[in-house]
């Protein structure tokens, strides 16, 4: 018997009980459809940590000051930094195996007028290491060096949004800028990155020489002799386990620091990367939870074909026996019956990957998650459909295949 | 000497169920020639459809031999004997045996489905024979929507599709009135005029007397077997008035 008329023969079967086809694929179009929205809220949020890896710059570590308040309004009264520009050097010089670059970085914030325009956003006074180690690359402009750093030059680059805000669609550079009377010549614009893993704004940003920060701005005279830091912003070395580079550091800053064993570190180590992957692990919890889901649910889906299948091949048993009477191998029997359990394993497979895709777009929509949708996942999902039922199809089709031809044409 | 199709020796079936033990046949001998138009009679459990059954290729013998065509039919595999029942046999059974939802012409082709023919084979071979049985305009209909005659007269096509040498009938007229019934019995006598072989079952003498020869059956054995001048069920038909 050809694949064709066999297949006619099995869609022909399903349309007679369209509802109870229906039921019966349920399973299967719930597991498929789970799968195909797991694997796309997966991708999406694996994809998302990794752009936010990316963005941050990878293989990040930051040390801060103690303190729990490092505002630049606090910094600027010169309280509480405890950790400073040198320590920043030493580590970079010390920990060269482990620690690619180490940049420290002041920080402040307030007012920030052009012209007309006022925004307030927060700056940094940094070195020229700090664009290497946040990754920072520009639009337009240019960095400032070291000649600028030793001059405390008046300039300063800044931020998409910042642009933005002050100049719209115009180019900032060359533009002049102030910040607490302080005025600074803008000499570069950053690329933009988006967001931070926290959720918010990396390109609403002003980044200018340290000096220019400690001396012009925050203007702490105590502050400008301790040379002491908001944070120092550390780049480890690629391929370098982060948990190992991070225990170097903070040996290194408590033996400068002379802290006595015991006593508390007085800075705050907090390393990016790990913190990323501790969230990349809860969307991968996430993604196993919904496939364990989506595998009940195929399970579930399977063992309803089977179901309804035998009943199928029970109330059929005079049309086996007809068929097999008018010539039909106990193959063809078996082959029927299995082309029909994998037309409704595969049709429920198909629906599920429409309502799946759908469904993660929606998802996708009404709770702002990346979606990130793949073909391979949607030809495995519909795939191991097909395998659902060929395994939970042989049984009942075999039932039907090894029926005498008498006594099924005889069943009442 | 006529050319012999079926030939049984000792033919025996007996069913098991649990401890009771059921002789449906005990022993039957006999050969049946080609062309011929046999009618098989005898009370109810006297063994005849287990012999059709049988002769069909449907159902195994405990014991005994049964040659068709020459062929020694015990020797041969699942898959051959379902080869054989479509290439040489046609059924056609008291309750018709119709595929439900299924047009006329699709329930026809049922057979050469299983014989690897295309589709347009496949419906020109059985438009053909739903013609030769006079249901050329009903093609398109379901069973649920032809009359008992009507249904079976699908059923004789479906069984002559194949081109079999030998169309097995059990009790094909019992299901219909006697009118239908002799109408059903003019066209396997036309078949049978044809060359076919037919072997049919049934209980009453008026439609026995259409076959010519005719074979009582009781208690699983052959009692009594003697040829038979027939009637031509086409002139009694004919006879009949007229239904308006
Ligand atoms: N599958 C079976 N299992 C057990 N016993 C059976 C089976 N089929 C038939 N029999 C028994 O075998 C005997 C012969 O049955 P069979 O059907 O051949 O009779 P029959 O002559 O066709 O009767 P009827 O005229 O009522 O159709 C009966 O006693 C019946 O009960
Ligand atoms: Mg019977």
């Amino acid at each position: 018997m050809n694949f064709t008329a066999t297949l006619a023969i099995a869609l022909k079967a399903l349309r007679v009980n369209k509802l109870r086809s229906a039921l019966t694929m349920l399973g299967i179009i719930i597991g498929v459809a789970a799968v195909i929205v797991m694997i796309a809220v997966g991708g999406g949020a694996r994809a998302q940590v990794e752009s936010q890896i990316k963005n941050l710059g990878a293989n990040l570590m930051m040390v801060f000051s103690a303190s729990p308040t490092f505002t630049g309004a606090r910094s600027a009264a010169g309280a509480t930094h405890t950790v400073s520009e040198d320590d920043a050097y030493a580590i970079a010089r010390e920990l060269p195996e482990y620690v690619a670059g180490a940049a420290p970085a002041l920080r402040g914030g307030g007012q920030v007028v052009a012209g007309n325009s006022n925004w307030s956003t927060s700056f940094y006074g940094v070195t020229p290491d700090y664009f290497d180690v946040r990754e920072w690359t520009l639009a337009e402009g240019r960095f400032f060096d070291q000649a600028e750093i030793n001059g405390a030059a008046k300039v300063a680059i800044i931020g998409r949004t910042v642009a933005t805000n002050l100049f719209g669609d115009a180019s900032p550079l060359d533009e002049a800028i102030r910040i607490r009377t302080v005025p600074l010549t803008v000499i570069g614009v950053l690329a933009s990155k988006g967001q931070s893993p926290g959720g918010s704004d990396l390109d609403d940003v002003i980044l200018m020489p340290i000096t220019t920060a400690r001396n012009r701005i925050l203007g702490a005279t105590a502050l400008a002799k301790s040379r002491s830091v908001g944070s120092i912003q550390i780049k480890i070395v690629d391929g370098t386990d982060s948990k190992v580079a991070e225990e170097k550091v903070r040996e290194l800053l408590r033996q400068r620091h002379r802290l006595q064993a015991g006593q508390d570190d007085d800075f705050t180590l907090r390393n990016m990367t790990e913190l990323l992957q501790t969230r990349e692990e809860s969307s991968r919890v996430m993604a196993l939870l919904l496939a364990s889901v989506a595998s009940v649910s195929l399970l579930v889906g399977g063992i309803g074909i089977m179901n309804i299948m035998l009943v199928s091949v029970t109330e059929r048993t005079r049309e086996i026996g007809l068929r097999r009477a008018v010539g039909a191998r106990a193959r063809d029997i078996l082959q029927q019956f299995l082309i029909e359990a994998i037309t409704l394993s595969l049709i429920g497979g198909l629906v599920g990957v429409l309502l799946g895709t759908g469904g993660a777009q929606l998802i996708g929509e009404l709770a702002g998650w990346p979606i990130e949708l793949s073909l391979s996942a949607t030809l495995l999902a519909v795939s191991f459909a097909a395998v659902i039922g060929i395994f939970f199809g042989y049984y009942p089709a075999r039932k039907a295949a090894r029926m005498s031809p008498i006594e099924a044409l005889r069943h009442e | 000497m006529a050319d012999t199709l079926i030939r049984v020796t000792d033919l025996t079936k007996d069913y098991r169920l649990g401890d009771t033990h059921v002789l449906a046949l005990r022993g039957v001998s006999l050969e049946i020639e080609r062309g011929s138009f046999v009618a098989v009679m005898g009370p109810s459990g006297s063994g005849k459809s287990t012999f059709m059954n049988l002769l069909g290729c449907l159902d195994q013998p405990s014991a005994g031999h049964l040659w068709l065509d020459g062929e020694e039919v015990s020797q041969l595999s699942d898959d051959a004997l379902a080869a054989l029942r479509n290439r040489r046999i046609g059924f056609v059974f008291q309750h018709f045996n119709l595929l439900a939802r299924t047009s006329a012409l699709d329930n026809v082709a049922l057979p050469l489905l299983y014989r690897g023919l295309t589709a347009s084979e496949r419906h020109a071979k059985s438009e053909q024979r739903l013609h030769q049985v006079g249901l050329a305009e009903r093609m398109d209909h379901h069973p649920a929507q032809l009359s008992g005659g009507q249904q079976q007269r699908v059923a004789i096509a479906r069984a002559l599709v194949g081109d079999p040498a030998l169309v097995l009938a059990d009790e094909p007229t019992g299901a219909l009135d006697s009118r239908t019934g002799i109408e059903i019995m003019a066209l396997l006598q036309q078949l049978n005029r044809e060359g076919i072989t037919i072997v049919l079952v049934t209980h009453e003498h008026d439609i026995a007397a259409y076959a010519d020869r005719i074979i009582q059956f009781r208690d699983g054995r052959v009692v009594d077997d003697q040829s038979n001048e027939r009637r031509d069920a086409g002139a009694d038909f004919s006879a009949l008035p007229v239904l308006t």
